[in-house]
């Protein structure tokens, strides 16, 4: 009886017309497709992507060297050298680089920091075109806080209830 | 538990039980001494075994009961002595909640800038707030702020920070002998500082840093530069002095960011001298990097392979007239190699006594004979010719010690030293006057003795008249149950150093007194016992300079600072036709000599073993990486002495070096110079010592201590009778012989007929020799 069963349903190709009702049914839902880069999913405010340095509202590098974020990176992935400023003898650092290459994006060290120096912004689009760009520097870290400050602190003014 | 029977106890010992834990303790000892013994911790930040207690900080209080009944109040650990049957509990909630009490108010004016402290992560009171703090604050007034003090280019401070536990200023006093800090005001208004804003000028200072619970006193070359927990420790010997001192080298990428004391009971307790302790920015200073080859005038940078052909071809053409000059601080092991390097040559002219110009006992160092450990313990001490706090700080402050227990120590030399504490007697004579003190000092001892002089000093004791301060001098050696006779740098570079050697050293015998000689040079015994010493019709350092050689060698030798006559060395080297330099620096003199420079390790850069001053040999491993092609100095002796194909050089690794390392004491030589008629007319005789931080290559380029006021810089230092007569005045300038032309400085430490200029300074070199006449007159 069963044979007989299948051998209509195959003749009169229901399956087939089953699927393309699905189809069907598909063209008149909502997309769930992006349009990247034009398009962005929404994002947490608690987002954890590429690194930036923050500055004080007078200009000055919030980072005071005290290497914390270094002791707690469970990857290893940050460098910091320190030394007392020629200027004015504060403790700062003279290098500060993060491996992205090994980061894990675990937020540690924007945890540990003091001063809310370090910290990792809802950017995670980017890319290295050569070799060792993956190591960023101090220089570039504080460019990224710097013109991403406006988003940074409003992020974090989202997140201040909650720390 | 505590039921021992009571005749068990010796009689200088009580039994009391801490924590329940029933022990023996020596009677009059505290408690906190008794606990950490056991193994209890009882947090403390005041008391330092090595100090006095003061019991300031409080917080190491603990519960106590006597004789069954409880103290009402809380007792504090490091000020109460043992009893017969005391109970201890450290860990009782009542304990407990004490040092949480003082705890907090020690927090209260503490500042919470851990995140820019240098003592994070080292911190005791970080350590000890981890345990018995509170996580917040109940105090919301204004925090104490103290003004910081400067106190040189070693210290740095941030005194808001300080939580008064005056170790420093117990340090200061008690161990450096200086007084150079103190408490000013009472209560909260409690600072601590030096009164008057001066720097901190003694020679042991930097030890306060390592007292200094928190970060009021950190060490500022190292200021900022890493954190505790990036350090790798390795130990290390201190290089700059022949105590040995045991260390530590925090070391980053390989590189020494800073050295710390490695406790050793029996040399540097758990002190290290500023020498030892900031000497490592020299390490990277100046330093020669590749090897270096001059062809026809110039300099130009070479692979290994090269220079090391230019240096076995120069050393193959030079054939036995060779002069090989070794530094006194170089390796048992590198000094080996330089004999069997010598010997393979054919030649017999190698020598490492660079600062000795009297050569007429052979003179070479030996060990002490009393050890260091002894040295607190003495009874009675004569100083010949030393500056002891800075030829051998850590050996200055052991004397110290024997002094505050009520030791006498008397002082024979050309300059009037102020040695931290209050000396019985004191003579201070010229140079050229100075054999005749010492062998008055000899009088007096063959006067009250039975032993008899050796023939050539009884002849000449029989001219001499032991005055009142040499008879005291001798009999407090005599008396004293345990005496030394510090034979000091200022002596052994005497020019007749083997007179008052001989003098010296009968007086310590007759006085059954121990014959200390400081050796001139951090292995200067090692190498001594090594054998790189004159062979057979061999010439000795100042010969093989006077009586110009073809060819030199020299090794780790920084020109020409480091040879006692540098003008007749300069003139020689630069005569001759080849030079060949082993060197961690390429200083200009040397560039102006050499034909060859191979880039050397330093000490802490390579494997080595040094025999300090009580002859005991310690051993060091590399610490830290030699930078760019600079390599150990026994690998590249190693390729040299293969290269040139000599017996000795088979070996291929270390420990095959080591395997036939030649020993053997020296034989004492009886000998002296003929005495010089004493200088007349308006020529001062010349002393000429080392300045602390100027001793060798490494030290000259250390910025911290050249920057430190005991480098004083070059300067004529002459009696005011003596400025009066010549005409010259403090601040004024002299012209020194014909050329040179120094600042005047008025110095009573000087004596009449005497004129003090210090050498290793650019100004200074190639001046006439210790104990040369030199006229002055007014620029």
């Amino acid at each position: 009886m069963s044979r007989i069963t299948s051998y209509f349903k195959s003749l009169l190709l229901i399956e087939m017309f089953k699927g393309m009702g699905l189809t069907l049914r598909y063209m008149f839902k909502p997309k769930y497709t992006m349009r990247f880069p034009m398009e962005h999913i929404p994002k947490s405010n608690r987002f954890r992507g590429l690194h930036a340095l923050r500055r004080y509202a007078n200009g000055e590098e919030r980072c005071i060297a005290c290497k914390l974020c270094e002791a707690v990176c469970p990857a290893l992935a940050i460098t910091i050298d320190s030394a007392p400023r020629e200027s004015d003898g504060q403790r700062r650092t003279t290098r500060y680089d993060i491996d992205l290459f090994k980061c894990i994006y675990c937020g540690f060290c924007e945890e540990s920091c003091p001063v809310d120096s370090i910290v990792e912004t809802s950017i995670h689009e980017y890319h290295f075109e050569q070799r060792g760009e993956n190591v960023v520097t101090k220089q570039q870290l504080l460019a990224i806080g710097d013109r991403y400050e406006q988003d940074i602190a409003a992020d974090r003014a989202q997140d201040a209830a909650y720390r | 538990m505590s039921a021992q029977p009571a005749n068990n106890t010796p009689p200088d010992m009580v039994n009391i039980e801490i924590d329940g834990k029933a022990m023996q303790v020596p009677k009059g000892s505290m408690i906190i001494q008794a606990a950490d013994k056991a193994g209890i911790t009882i947090p403390r930040f005041c008391y330092h075994p090595k100090l006095a207690i003061a019991a300031n900080c409080r917080q190491c209080l603990v519960e106590v009961e006597m004789g069954g009944r409880p103290i009402p109040k809380p007792q504090p650990a490091c000020a109460t002595p043992v009893g017969e049957g005391m109970k201890v509990s450290t860990r009782s909630d009542k304990a407990l909640h004490w040092q949480r009490d003082v705890m907090e108010f020690l927090l209260i004016n503490h500042p919470l800038d851990c995140p820019i402290c240098d003592q994070g992560g080292e911190c005791e009171l970080q350590d000890v707030a981890l345990g018995y703090g509170r996580s917040v604050s109940r105090y919301t007034e204004r925090k104490r702020t103290v003004a910081d003090e400067n106190l040189g280019p070693l210290v740095a401070t941030e005194m808001t920070r300080c939580i008064q536990c005056t170790r420093c200023v117990r340090f200061m006093g008690e161990i450096a002998g200086t007084y150079e800090l103190g408490g000013m005001n009472r209560g909260e208004g409690l600072e601590i500082g030096t009164y008057i804003g001066k720097s901190i000028d003694s020679e042991l200072g930097g030890n306060i840093i390592d007292v200094c619970p928190v970060g009021a006193l950190t060490n500022k070359p190292f200021q900022f530069q890493a954190r505790a927990w990036e350090l790798i420790a390795r130990p290390s010997i201190g290089y700059h002095d022949a105590l040995g001192s045991n260390l530590w080298l925090h070391t980053r990428r390989g590189e020494v960011l800073r050295t710390v004391p490695r406790d050793n009971e029996s040399i540097n307790e758990c002190w290290l001298s500023d020498r030892d302790r900031y000497s490592h920015q020299g390490m990277y200073t100046e330093r020669l990097h590749v090897p270096m080859v001059k062809r026809d005038g110039t300099w130009h940078e070479v692979q290994w392979d090269v220079a090391l052909k230019a240096a076995v071809d120069a050393l193959r053409e030079a054939g036995k007239d060779i002069g090989f000059l070794v530094h006194p601080s170089t390796s048992n092991e590198e000094g080996d190699l330089l004999r069997r390097l010598a010997k393979g040559l054919g030649s017999a002219h190698i020598d490492h006594r660079l600062r000795t110009l009297d050569f007429a006992d052979a003179p070479v160092a030996r060990a002490f004979g009393t050890p260091v450990a002894e040295m607190d313990k003495v009874g009675a001490a004569l100083l010949v010719g030393s500056n002891l706090r800075h030829e051998l700080p850590l050996l200055g402050h052991r004397l110290r010690q024997a002094v505050r227990h009520g030791a006498a120590v008397h002082a024979v030399g050309s300059l009037k030293i102020d040695q931290g504490y209050a000396l019985a007697g004191e003579t201070t004579v010229a140079p050229q006057h100075l054999p005749s003190a010492v062998l008055a000092i000899a009088k007096a001892a063959s006067a009250k003795s039975e032993l008899t002089p050796s023939s050539a000093l009884a002849e000449a004791l029989s001219g001499v008249e032991a005055d009142a301060a040499a008879e005291a001098a001798f009999d407090a050696l005599s008396k004293a149950s345990q005496a030394v006779v510090v034979f000091g740098e200022m002596a052994a570079t005497h020019p007749q150093a083997s007179w008052l050697r001989a003098a010296a050293r009968y007086v310590a015998e007759a006085a059954q007194a121990g014959f200390n000689e400081l050796p001139l040079g951090a292995n200067a015994i090692g190498l001594a016992r090594g054998g790189v010493l004159p062979g057979e019709g061999g010439l000795d350092a100042r010969a093989m300079l006077a009586q110009p050689r073809d060819a030199y060698v020299l090794y780790g030798v920084d020109l020409p600072y480091d040879l006692a006559d540098d003008a007749t060395a300069m003139q020689a080297l630069l005569g001759a036709n080849t030079v060949v330099a082993f060197s961690a620096y390429a200083g200009r003199s040397l560039r102006d000599v050499a034909d060859v420079i191979l880039p050397l390790a330093l000490l802490p850069e390579t494997d080595a073993t040094l025999t300090n001053v009580d002859g005991v040999e310690q051993s060091l491993a590399a610490g830290a990486t030699a930078p760019g092609q600079a390599r150990a100095g026994w690998k590249v002796l190693r390729a040299v002495g293969g290269e040139l194909g000599i017996d000795g050089f088979a070996f291929d690794d270390f420990a095959g070096l080591r395997a036939d390392l030649h020993e053997a004491e020296a034989p004492q030589r009886e000998g002296l110079c003929p005495r010089e008629a004493a200088v007349g007319g308006n020529a001062l005789t010349r002393v000429a010592t080392m300045p602390i931080y100027r001793s060798d290559a490494v030290l000259r380029r250390a910025k911290a201590l050249n920057d430190h006021p005991l480098t004083r810089g070059a300067a004529v230092r002459l009696h005011a009778d003596d400025a009066a007569r010549l005409g010259l005045s403090d601040g004024g300038r002299a012209r020194v012989g014909d050329t040179r032309v120094l600042p005047v400085v008025v110095d009573t430490a000087v004596p009449v007929g005497a004129v003090w200029i210090e050498s290793a300074y650019a100004d200074t070199a190639s001046l006439p020799p210790y104990g040369a006449a030199l006229t002055l007159s007014k620029a």
